[in-house]
């Protein structure tokens, strides 16, 4: 009952942005190696943060690198293809894409719950793997690459693009965060837990279940489609990859070692995990997923409830 | 006083450092070391990294490259996994072990999203297997830094066109299996282009394209069959092509068609016997059984069997010849030279490999081409070899310089020039 409460409990969460967006800063200052990766991981710790909301709808969602694939080919095609540059159309677009498809496959996916909702959306996401393996065009699984973008018609110069593209992506999901933590406080945020405590109970009280998931669906759609936006922005690549399982995978477990506590949670989470990822690499070329496998898996025997669990044990003391 | 010795001993441990620093290359290799392109690509080329490094650092290797090191510095490598984020994984390297040089990658994939990065850091950079044209085609159009040593994959797919026509296979009835994404695509978009321009208005009657990795071909060995084509084009590599080879062989589609496997010399260690006679294979370039023989290839091979217990298939050839144009790049900078310096020595160099002459001859000096060899599996005494070698030059199976190969491909090769 307690934890319940404070699940539900999100009148913190403009304190924790606000540490998100002043770690941010002090992440501008970094060595451009690691400020790189960073700027990487808060593009995959946007898709985590989707899956994470959806968690507490009590769904499960293994192809949520469909809306990633989404928003990160639509920045590729619309500058690469059609030679839009401007980075404010482009992350738009990604988002539009995403939140369209997020919508139509939200009114299908709203209708299943538990290992239905995880399979279909797992489904979904593959689907659109095979077709851009398909397409030649598109580079097949090679990809494509990503120009590099403009800023209101400006092209910074070579030697500062790096930084200011770290500062969109610093303040875009710091943004993110605070939209997604005002619809958590919202009524259709609320109910998420109650729709996967007790629906029957939920539908007895008035509210359609249905229509709160539809919401989670559609809101952790534009986030990620934000996020493979930023992506594509930050490595200028896109790739079928992006929309694989394997890459879905990566998201819920992000989502699960971070802990739901936060809408900060899953993007320090993606962090901290690629860095072991990263330095496992360097340490051990040979056999570097055998620590990060490692380390996960202690992750999930220590910490059941992530890595967000320290700090509410703390707040509680 | 005790202050000023420790600082001292300090300061004394920090030159150290430096001049050690000075008299090493730190060199990255990012080469697969997991995933299903570990076996076949990633390790022929690690081990053939760590020969040509420890040679070099010894000054072991033939002339011209008998020296010690790369240019006058002892070589320190750095190897990383390539079945990882490739631009993260490239950066780390770069800016954060701080090497000087990168050799290596073997994905397509992981090329084209690296190129501008490599540019983007000013970092003298080799592409050692990739294929695709289009790295300088379309994402590095103008190069400073980076290079390719090896060919790209058209020399493939034009090679086995006119291997077929010159030695007088019936191409009335032509099939394909190629694995469903870029590279299988590529290669038989290719195939199909260049036997078009021959004009051996060939039908195809199956273009099977399974999923990468299947690992089963009844279905497609079937389709195989009742199409009843009298010459089968395979562009598979690693556990597929094995598995392929396994699996058709027993069911006679090497005995009813002639199959023609680009990567087919790389079978000859693990399944050589398996291998049918007759059984068209390439190295995908002057590599391996296809390797002139001069002192480099000679000393190469044996060093490489000694040491590993077993003959190197192609990737460790191209490997090879990667490391020794490094070599080649900085030595013709002169002593002293920086990365900077080798990349603008190394633009439109000639310099010998194992596998002959390698010309950076496309790309505004960015590029090598090579030609190609084909020819016959026979088993001599239970080894694979091959007869029936035809070889063609680079300037028969590459685009001129200043032209993309797909345009190239359906002009009908202007401009090649053939034996």
């Amino acid at each position: 009952m307690t934890q319940t409460m404070m699940k539900t409990d999100f009148r913190r969460e403009p304190v924790y942005i606000a540490v998100l967006a002043l770690l941010l800063i002090a992440g501008f200052f970094l060595p451009s190696w690691l400020r790189f990766l960073l700027q990487t991981a808060l593009a995959g710790g946007l898709v985590a943060l989707g899956v994470a909301i959806q968690m507490r709808a009590g769904l499960v969602n293994f192809g949520q690198g469909l809306y990633y694939c989404l928003g990160g080919y639509a920045v590729g095609l619309l500058s690469a293809k059609l030679g839009i540059t401007d980075v404010f159309v482009l992350l738009a677009s990604a988002v539009v894409v995403a939140l369209l498809a997020g919508a139509l496959l939200g009114l299908l996916l709203a209708r299943y719950r538990e290992i239905f909702y995880a399979m279909l959306s797992l489904a979904v996401s593959m689907i659109l793997y095979g077709v851009l393996v398909k397409a030649a065009a598109l580079g097949s699984t090679d990809g494509f690459n990503v120009p590099p973008v403009t800023y209101l018609g400006w092209l910074p110069e070579r030697e500062i693009r790096a930084d200011v593209v770290y500062t969109l992506a610093a303040v875009l999901v710091v943004v993110s965060c605070l939209v997604v933590a005002r619809y958590l406080r919202s009524g259709a945020g609320m109910l998420c837990e109650a729709v996967a405590e007790n629906e029957i109970r939920l539908e007895y009280l008035g509210a359609s279940p249905k229509r709160i998931v539809f919401f989670v669906i559609v809101t952790a759609a534009g986030i990620s489609g934000l996020g493979g936006g930023l992506l594509a922005i930050s490595t200028g690549h896109v790739d079928p990859l992006m929309t694989n399982w394997t890459t879905s995978g990566g998201f819920v477990f992000v989502a699960l070692l971070a802990g739901r506590g936060s809408t900060i949670a899953p993007v320090i989470g993606f962090f901290l995990l690629e860095l072991v990822q990263t330095y496992a690499l360097d340490i051990a070329p040979n056999a570097w997923q055998m620590i990060l496998g490692a380390v996960m898996l202690a992750a999930i025997l220590l910490l059941p409830g992530g890595l967000w669990s320290l700090i509410d044990r703390r707040g509680k003391a | 006083m005790k202050k000023i010795a420790t600082l001292a001993c300090v300061s004394t441990l920090a030159l150290t450092g430096a001049a050690m620093a000075q008299d090493s290359i730190k060199i990255g290799v990012p080469v697969f070391l997991s995933g299903a392109a570990a076996g076949p690509f990633g390790e022929p080329e690690k081990n053939a990294a760590e020969l040509m490094f420890d040679a070099l650092n010894a000054g072991e290797v033939p002339a011209p490259y008998n020296s010690m090191g790369i240019g006058g510095r002892m070589i320190d490598a750095t190897f990383i996994d390539e079945a990882s984020d490739a631009v993260v994984e490239y950066r780390n390297l770069v800016e954060r072990t701080g090497v000087e040089a990168v050799i290596g990658y073997t994905s397509s994939g992981n090329c084209k999203s690296v190129a501008p990065v490599a540019e983007e850091l000013e970092t003298f950079t080799i592409f050692v297997d990739c294929g695709t044209p289009q790295v300088f085609e379309d994402v590095v159009t103008e190069p400073k830094f980076l290079f390719r040593t090896g060919p790209t994959a058209t020399p493939d797919a034009v090679g086995a066109a006119r291997y077929l026509r010159d030695s007088g296979y019936d191409l009335s009835r032509v099939a394909g299996i190629n694995q469903n994404y870029a590279w299988g695509q590529d290669n038989w978009r290719d195939f199909t282009g260049a036997l078009d321009a021959l004009g051996t208005e060939s039908k195809y009657v199956s273009n099977q394209m399974p999923q990468l990795g299947a690992g089963q071909y009844g279905a497609e060995v079937s389709a195989l069959l009742t199409s009843s084509p009298n010459v089968v084009y395979n562009s598979f590599w690693g556990g597929d092509l094995e598995a392929f080879v396994l699996q058709a062989a027993p069911r006679g589609l090497f005995a009813r068609s002639a199959v023609l496997m680009t990567c087919g010399e790389a079978l000859f260690p693990a399944v050589g016997k398996n291998i049918p006679e007759g059984a068209i294979v390439s190295a995908r370039g002057p590599f391996s059984v296809f390797a002139p023989e001069n002192d480099l290839s000679t000393w190469f091979a044996a060093a490489y069997e000694e040491r590993f217990g077993e003959y190197p298939t192609y990737p460790a050839w191209k490997m090879a010849q990667a490391v020794l144009g490094a070599k080649a790049a900085y030595a013709k900078a002169g002593e002293g030279a920086t990365a900077a310096d080798a990349a603008a020595a190394m633009t439109g160099l000639e310099f010998e490999a194992p596998s002959g002459i390698v010309k950076m001859a496309n790309a505004n000096g960015h590029q090598a081409i090579q030609g190609i060899g084909f020819g016959t599996v026979t088993q001599v005494d239970g080894k694979p070899t091959v007869e029936n070698v035809k070889f063609y030059e680079a300037e028969c199976v590459s685009p001129p310089a200043d032209m993309r190969a797909e345009d190239w491909i359906a002009s009908g090769f202007e401009g090649a020039v053939c034996e």
